[in-house]
């Protein structure tokens, strides 16, 4: 049995389907790439997983057990980790107090009587912020932003972690950087579900690859499977190998303002799991 | 077709707050030609439209809208002298139906019979669906909306921010279908596109911005063939 | 039969005006983004205008309505938007919500100003006192004519925003206002036109009521605040529904005349509207939080160690001095400041670190003076039972209103004081009908703190250890998971923080603080009465907090100081008056460019003129402090392409 086992996901809003029917899965160890068109529903999927947007219908099971009804904090605390599409960095804490505040929440009470934890410089280096750690999180450029969300998503040590698009705002060096950072934390056995545009990173990194189209899981595979499906040729590249004659950009993506109900989402009432 | 262009920009800087987006940006658009701005995100087209449009001051440089210089401008002056920009995203206001959007569109001083008349005529769609809340609608139906007031209020120049943002490829085709045929009737476009092939089908002459410049111009095909050694730099 | 008409129609009456007010409230809130306390002001200062035109200036009846409705009130709306109002719909709540109190605290002194209490003034109904009979109950023209306005308003208003374009574009603005400029809309205007008619309606609300209220400065200005109840059922979007609620609030009001006259009930209907109010906002349903780019607040800078012990060792020594050089009178002000910059401290925990509104903190320190005051004993233990008794008040608020952000929350807070004052401060449960209650000063290892100069003494000491206290939790990990927590709440639960408990715990903490202000303040006086634990001055103080600079502790001493000397000092110079509503007015007016405060402009003042002296650096500059950033350093704007 997978980490992660989403299945049957349904989100309706209003009269839309941001995602349907979708179902995807990570494992411990390898890298999973979620890619499609903006809008395709992949921010309001992570949404689900991470107990931000209760689904209309399916099921959420994480390490073996049911949590779709769980609340943001308990799914937290049972390892997951997550960055935002749109920027939620504490902007008026430093970049370490950043890591170091997440870090706190994780451990809690567990805090007192504990040595020097050293793990929040050791993310800051690892994850290649260190330099920017006094600075206030408002103040750093939108790439180094992101890194810092992951370093502290790494903070609470999750078993899953969800990057929401990490390497727009990279240039090709960082970017390079954060290819190895992603294979060695696969390495060490964490679980990675990762929602990128970057298409060469995706395919270079990623064991397997999910395709969403209008919240419909289209394909899923291997990369070279997903490279050669013409169906997300079409849907993704936005035109089929009869006429490869424009690449689609690839470079630097800023966040979209289209991601459906992107720049809202629902704060659960209720925790009804405790 | 007048000699003086539709728009001309001359040396345009913007920034946000110390980061400078636009660092002279000089671009023009012949009256009644479809110009294809293209360029990777975060190369300042958005930006560029924003301070075309007046929802954004240039720090320098000039912008000239049918020969009159026009930094300064309020975004709804400029709208009511015949300047229609479709933002980035859904142009539309989503919690209003497809009708009060279109009466909305009045402000630009088409009566509004006109342009229920001309957007239904266009997109029977709408008509359909005329009491339904725009925000409701699937995002091809929306970015329709979008265009239909886009036309219907009768513009001199068109500025079209990715239109094809979160849309299937075939929805887009239909769009930039339509744009052709808004601009055979003579209207001048600017429009900006990060996939590119859908507007080089359509533009009369294109752009290629980078960091905040304009890095090249031309012929679409010409552009077209250039296109992934400006953005790869050289190796073809 | 009769008596049920008699009841209903009253109930009608009521619930009129307040779908009147509210209305207006709705509308400038859903276009504006601002939420405007001050609104029950406007519809009192505008009954005043009324008085003055009608009554005073003899001027026909139609004429000063079309006045006031048509010239006055839409201006003073459209100053209010241009000035006070302008961009505050960006703001953060507790930015916004505190610029309206200050204009409410403005507009009442203001009131004060042109119309003094010391002249009895009355405004007759229209009409005379004509009036038909329904069976043999009679009703008025006048409350006829309200009761028909009310619906016709409320018509109009949906004919207005549904079937007119100006209507249409006034909806528009509230989903995007830079795509209505595109349109060629003027989203400007917009705002300015629900500010005028926001207004004009208060105005109305007001003059169709004054004849029944009486001119008051606060009854009348409440009775608005009562409305807000009828705002939130409408969920401060749906005028349809706005309108069904405050005709249901004001019938239950009507009808709760069946009720038995027990001593007990007596405060129940004044206080139906604040508990309808409490109830919807516990229903609302879940609230959308917008996730978006990172914004950092900028705060007053946290002090060193090093530093608060110097600054609080000599806040105690100078308190201390004073002391033994003031009159007893004077000791006893200095001492009730210092209970009050107690409160305020409570504030910079919940408003200041946490992010919160909270304008309950009076109600709070009214709980922990009720308690030594019941008890009325020499034990020093009596103050740890009133901080005990407050924390878990403080909890059990907390506790319903957990899910509620920004604007609601601070609504369900105000409710709760409003509950406090009307249903337990002013009734026979506590403070017995606004009777003095006394208290006793604490005997400690036999020492009887016998004069007030001792115990002053002992409430600064107290004071500085609280502030000492708090700053030490800033600088560790509480304070940074509340800061993280105040910037991105979808964060912090995404990274494993049950922010309700947290949350909890914060609001308990800040209770138990202000009750320990209220017990020391009780103790000091030897005495409390429920008047000086009003929730309108809770307003004030939560004005004030914020207008001396609620993330700092100076700040909240300063503003616990200001709350006690600014009405000695307006008394004692009624000629100077103007300073109070200066201070206040051009506080909260500077707000929106510092949501710091009064006293991060001193702080800066003090850093710039040390900049210029590099003598005074050398000495003042010590290695551990950390470099300052400037508050002019632009925050990188994060996702513009």
């Amino acid at each position: 049995m997978a980490l992660l086992e989403a299945s049957g996901i349904t989100v309706r809003f209003g009269g839309i389907t941001a995602v349907d029917d979708a179902s995807i899965s990570a494992e411990a160890g390898t890298i999973t790439g979620l890619i499609g068109p903006n809008g395709a529903g992949k921010t309001t999927l992570f949404n689900v997983i991470t107990g931000l947007q209760p689904p209309t219908r399916g099921k959420v099971r994480f390490r073996g057990s049911d949590i779709t009804k769980g609340s943001p904090n308990s799914r937290a605390r049972a390892g997951m980790g997550r960055t935002f599409q749109r920027l939620e960095a504490f902007g008026s804490l430093s970049v370490r107090e950043n890591v170091l505040v997440a870090r706190e929440i994780h451990l809690g009470v567990k805090l007192i009587g504990r040595k020097q934890d050293t793990m929040v410089d050791e993310l800051l280096e690892r994850v290649g912020v260190a330099r920017y750690a006094q600075q206030r999180a408002d103040s750093v450029p939108t790439g180094t932003a992101r890194l810092v969300e992951m370093a502290r998503a790494l903070a609470i040590e999750p078993k899953l972690l969800l990057l929401d698009e990490p390497s727009s705002g990279l240039d090709e060096a960082e970017t390079e950087h954060f290819g190895q950072l992603l294979r060695a934390l696969a390495l060490d056995g964490t679980a990675i579900l990762m929602v990128e545009h970057d298409m060469d990173l995706v395919m270079g990194v990623c064991d397997v690859i999910h395709v969403l189209e209008f919240g419909k899981v289209i394909a899923s595979g291997t990369p070279a499977e997903i490279r050669a499906d013409r169906k997300v040729q079409a849907a993704y590249l936005g035109f089929s190998d009869e006429e490869p004659v424009v690449p689609p950009i690839p470079a630097a993506h800023l966040p979209s303002e289209s991601e459906i109900n992107a720049t809202t989402i629902e704060l659960p009432a209720v925790e009804s799991a405790s | 077709m007048s000699d003086v262009p539709i728009l001309e920009l001359i040396g345009v800087r913007a920034a946000y707050g110390r980061i400078e987006v636009l660092r002279g940006v000089d671009l023009t658009v012949p009256r009644g030609a479809v110009v294809a701005l293209l360029g990777a995100n975060g190369a300042g087209k958005t930006t560029l439209l924003r301070v075309i449009s007046g929802l954004m001051p240039a720090s320098d440089g000039d912008i000239h809208l049918g020969g009159v210089h026009i930094s300064g401008a309020s975004p709804e002056e400029l709208t009511r002298a015949g300047l229609c920009m479709v933002p980035e995203g859904r142009g539309v206001f989503p919690n209003l139906t497809v009708e009060e959007n279109l009466w909305l569109a009045s402000y630009s001083g088409v009566p509004v019979e006109k342009i229920l008349a001309e957007a239904y005529a266009r997109f029977p769609r709408l008509k359909e669906r005329r009491r339904q809340l725009a925000g409701s609608m699937s995002g091809g139906e929306q970015q329709m909306l979008s265009l239909a007031r886009a036309l219907a209020s009768n513009p001199a120049l068109l500025l079209l921010d990715e239109l094809s943002m979160g849309l299937a490829p075939l929805i887009v085709e239909g769009l930039y279908d339509t744009v052709a045929e808004i601009a055979e009737s003579g209207v001048s476009i600017l429009v900006v596109e990060q996939f590119a092939s859908s507007a080089l089908r359509v533009a009369d002459y294109a752009a290629v911005m980078q960091g905040g410049r304009v890095v090249a111009s031309g012929e679409p095909a010409e552009i077209k063939h250039r296109l992934s050694e400006l953005y790869f730099g050289g190796a073809a | 039969m009769n008596e049920f008409l008699a009841y209903t129609f009253v109930g009608l009456l009521y619930g009129s005006a307040y779908s009147i007010a509210a209305s207006g409230l709705v509308l400038t809130y859903t276009t504006t983004r601002v939420f405007n306390l001050g609104q029950g002001a406007i519809s009192m200062v505008m009954a005043y205008t009324y008085w003055q035109l009608r009554v005073a200036d003899h001027l026909p009846t139609w004429l000063a309505i079309a006045l006031i409705l048509l010239i006055i009130a839409p201006l003073l709306g459209v100053l209010i938007g241009r000035v006070a109002a302008r961009n505050l719909g960006d703001a953060p709540v507790s930015v916004s919500l505190v610029v309206t109190i200050g204009l409410f605290v403005l507009l009442i002194g203001i009131a004060q100003q042109i119309w003094p209490a010391d002249v009895g003034r009355s405004v007759p109904q229209f009409f005379g006192s004509d009036a038909f009979t329904i069976g043999t109950f009679r009703l008025s023209y006048h409350n006829a004519l309200t009761i028909v306005l009310a619906a016709v308003i409320a018509a109009g208003l949906y004919v207005l925003l549904n079937r007119t374009r100006t209507g249409t574009s006034m909806r528009a603005a509230v989903d995007n206002r830079e795509l209505l400029s595109l349109f060629g809309g003027a989203p400007g205007r917009v705002s300015t036109l629900s500010w005028a008619l926001g207004s004009s309606l208060s105005a109305l609300a007001g003059i169709l009521l004054v004849s029944q209220v009486g001119l008051d400065y606060y009854q009348l200005t409440f009775l608005v605040i009562d409305a807000f109840a009828a705002a939130v059922i409408g969920r401060l979007q749906s005028l349809p529904m706005t309108f069904v609620g405050a005709i249901v609030v004001g019938l239950g009001q009507g009808y709760a005349g069946y009720l038995p006259q027990w001593q007990v009930l007596s405060g129940f209907r004044d206080a139906l509207p604040t508990i309808v109010l409490f109830i919807a906002l516990i229903f609302l349903p879940p609230v959308r939080l917008r996730v978006g780019q990172i914004k950092g607040i900028r705060s007053a800078p946290v002090p060193t160690r090093f530093r608060t012990a110097q600054v609080g060792i000599a806040a105690v020594v100078l308190v201390a001095l004073l002391a033994g050089q003031f009159s007893p009178t004077h000791q006893l002000e200095l001492g009730q400041g210092l209970g009050y910059g107690l409160v305020m401290l409570s504030l910079v925990l919940v408003s200041g670190y946490g992010g919160f509104v909270s304008m309950a903190s009076l109600a709070f320190m009214g709980i922990g003076a009720a308690v030594v005051c019941k008890f009325a004993t020499h034990d020093p233990l009596i103050i740890v039972l009133a901080v005990v008794v407050c924390a878990a008040a403080g909890a059990l608020v907390a506790l319903p209103v957990l899910r509620l952000t920004g604007l609601y929350l601070a609504l369900a807070t105000f409710a709760f004081a409003e509950l406090m004052d009307k249903l337990v401060f002013q009734t026979n449960a506590l403070f017995g009908y606004g009777s003095v209650l006394n208290a006793k000063r604490p005997h400690v290892f036999g020492y009887k703190f016998e004069s007030y100069g001792p115990f002053v003494t002992l409430m600064a000491v107290i004071l500085v250890l609280v502030a000492a206290g708090l700053l030490a939790l800033r600088r560790g990990a509480v304070g940074r998971i509340l800061i993280a927590m105040r910037d991105s709440q979808i964060a912090t639960s995404t990274l494993g923080l049950n922010q309700r408990w947290f949350r909890v715990g914060l609001f308990s903490l800040a209770a138990a603080i202000a009750g320990l202000g209220g017990a020391l303040f009780a103790e000091l006086a030897g005495n409390a009465s429920a008047t000086e634990f009003q929730s309108l001055y809770g307003l004030e103080v939560l004005l004030l907090a914020v207008i001396f600079g609620v993330t700092s502790m100076t700040g909240a001493v300063l503003a616990g100081m200001a709350y006690m000397y600014l009405p000695i000092f307006t008394s004692q110079h009624p000629s100077l008056g103007g300073v109070t509503f200066l201070v206040i007015g051009g506080g909260a007016v500077l707000l929106g460019r510092d949501p710091n405060g009064l006293t991060n402009y001193m702080f800066s003042g003090v850093r710039w003129l040390l900049g210029r002296l590099p003598v005074l650096e050398r000495i003042t500059h010590r290695p551990e402090r950390v470099v300052l950033r400037q508050e002019s350093e632009q925050v990188v704007s994060h996702g513009a392409a």
